[in-house]
């Protein structure tokens, strides 16, 4: 099992887990509710990691689009994100991407929409004034 | 506490190499099955790993820079997440400190079911490591004993007292210094 997990450490022996325990650990206690963390968990935690970035690109890859290209791109990673409910925790911090263009449109779209609201507003206001 | 926010990212070789892995080892590790058709070329004579790995990409796969911070950005977010869930069972069960059952326990709730297997082969290989290496280091104990006891067999047995407390001492700082590590 454990040379499952390439990368060797000094002595050549293969190592348990790749990524580096310390920063793991910095990570996780940047969460204000942590006060300690047994080396086992932490050793644990940092396996899933690895474990969650092969199975996201993996994922990603094999409902992606880039398939005949033999490409991973950003947006195969935004669409799991989107599509999957086990990736949905990733959807705040893998966006999908649209075009400025869009985005100006959504926005006039969705001022206008908030002026309808107001008008609508300002005309029942209107009535319950009058009445 | 992390004091930058780059404190919270992941080298970003390392995952670069971690996804390569799951792009190159499609002829070590077998998918089980479970990748339909994607399977690799399966090595005779090589020990077959459970499912540590659900699905390979094939060789060659090319991975935006973009895609690849993202990937790494994704990596600290399920550390936070795994965290936070992990300690809520920690919470239920009274406990201040998080321990393997709890992050098994946060797998499951966050629907990554299928990693619990694998994690629980790197925790028995972790402890198996640790045993490994408490065993190796008492035997080097006793070999130093051995050749302390017969340097100094002339001198008095007080002595020979004190330092054994003192070598004692130094131990256990040594074992906190690793569970700092």
């Amino acid at each position: 099992m454990a040379d499952a997990v390439a990368g060797r450490d000094k002595c050549g022996e293969p190592r348990l887990v790749s990524l580096p325990l310390s920063r793991i650990r910095v990570i996780m206690k940047s969460s204000p509710e942590v006060s300690s963390i047994n080396q086992e968990a932490l050793v644990l935690t940092t396996k899933a990691t690895e474990l969650f970035v092969q199975y996201l690109a993996t994922y990603s890859y094999r409902h992606g689009s880039g398939k005949e290209r033999k490409a991973l791109t950003y947006s195969d990673l935004s669409n799991t994100a989107e599509e999957s409910e086990t990736f949905q925790f990733l959807a705040d911090i893998l966006p999908k991407k649209i075009l400025a263009s869009k985005y100006l449109k959504m926005l006039k779209e969705k001022r206008d929409e908030d002026e309808e609201e107001n008008d609508s507003d300002d005309g029942s206001n209107g009535d319950e004034a009058e009445s | 506490m992390a004091e930058r926010p780059e404190d919270l990212n992941l080298p970003n070789a390392v995952i670069t190499r971690i996804i390569k892995e799951a792009v190159s080892s499609s002829g070590r590790r077998m998918g089980q099955g479970r990748t339909g058709g994607q399977r690799g070329k399966q090595v005779l004579g090589q020990q077959l790993y459970s499912p540590t790995l659900f699905s390979q990409l094939p060789d060659g796969v090319n991975i935006s820079k973009e895609a690849r911070s993202a990937i790494s950005r994704a990596a600290s977010v399920f550390v936070l997440y795994a965290t936070s869930c992990a300690n809520n069972f920690a919470m239920k069960g009274k406990r201040k400190t998080l321990n393997a059952s709890d992050v098994l326990s946060a797998m499951e709730e966050m629907e990554f079911q299928r990693f619990v297997t694998p994690l629980k082969e790197a925790l028995e290989a972790y402890r198996r490591e640790q045993k490994g290496k408490k065993e190796a280091s008492e035997q080097k104990k006793k070999d130093k004993d051995k050749k302390t006891d017969a340097e100094e067999q002339d001198k008095s047995r007080d002595e020979d007292n004190d330092e054994d407390e003192e070598r004692l001492e130094e131990e256990e700082q040594n074992e906190e210094e690793e569970v700092d590590n």
